[in-house]
């Protein structure tokens, strides 16, 4: 934690002194949805157990009345969530290969792939008939 | 003094977790994995029916369903788990906690993945 850090040396700049710009955001989303899609992933693996085990019902207050409309924001969300750190993801991939370091083009990319993520996310959606 | 030790062993067992570049590999390989797995599983799954109970048993049964979650599961599970590994030792420090947290993840991603794979095939099977 930055309440441990003894060393006089000034640090590199933060959050809190950097203007935003797209590609920290994105790089910041990444982070987010990787967090995001982690808990996504328990919800869902959990729910495949209690099906398996013939104890959904114990979750079947998320799917009526007004939670099935917080339990389907929540699922919208995860979908951008997927869509987002799937389409960022093969942009990191690309980094390894040592393509995509220029400025003008990262910052471009970054504000695509944020835009982006959505076009998924509505198809899923729409196809859900939502 | 010329220095015999070749590139790769000086930075075996260096890194955050003393694993080196191990790390590193195993997230990419996950990535690309899920680079294919990820939206063959969602799109299936969304049109499957679920959340009706009915209808996502029916999805597990099949044969492509039981194998495509099966598969993304384990891609899913494991490069989670990696992932969140990278963000504990990045921002907690203090060596209690840091080791706290790596097991509790270590642990969550293993067990969820032992367990959903057992109700994965109880479905299927």
């Amino acid at each position: 934690m930055a309440s441990d850090w003894s060393d006089p040396r000034p640090m590199s700049p933060h959050l809190q002194v950097w203007r935003w710009h797209a590609t920290m955001a994105s790089s910041i989303l990444h982070r987010a949805t990787g967090i995001a899609n982690y808990f996504g992933a328990v919800a869902i693996s959990v729910w495949l157990i209690l099906l398996a085990f013939g104890a959904e019902g114990s979750v079947a207050f998320l799917f009526e009345g007004g939670m099935a409309w917080v339990t389907r924001f929540a699922l919208i969300g995860l979908t951008y969530s997927v869509s987002y750190h799937w389409l960022n993801g093969l942009r990191h991939l690309m980094w390894d290969f040592g393509k995509g370091y220029d400025p003008k083009g990262s910052n471009l990319r970054s504000v695509l792939i944020i835009i982006g993520a959505v076009i998924p996310t509505v198809a899923l959606w729409l196809n859900l008939g939502v | 003094m010329t220095d015999y030790r070749t590139p790769a062993a000086k930075v075996r067992g260096l890194g955050a977790s003393g694993h080196a570049s191990k790390h590193w590999i195993a997230h990419r390989v996950t990535a690309i994995a899920l680079f294919f797995l990820a939206p063959v599983f969602v799109w299936m799954l969304a049109m499957s029916g679920a959340p009706d109970p009915a209808a996502t048993r029916a999805f597990i049964a099949s044969p492509a369903g039981a194998i495509v979650t099966l598969l993304t599961l384990t891609a899913g599970l494991a490069h989670m788990r990696s992932g969140m590994l990278e963000v504990i030792e990045d921002y907690i420090h203090k060596p209690f906690t840091k080791t706290v947290l790596v097991l509790a993840n270590s642990f969550l991603a293993i067990g969820l993945w032992l367990v959903t794979a057992f109700a994965l095939l109880k479905l299927a099977l």
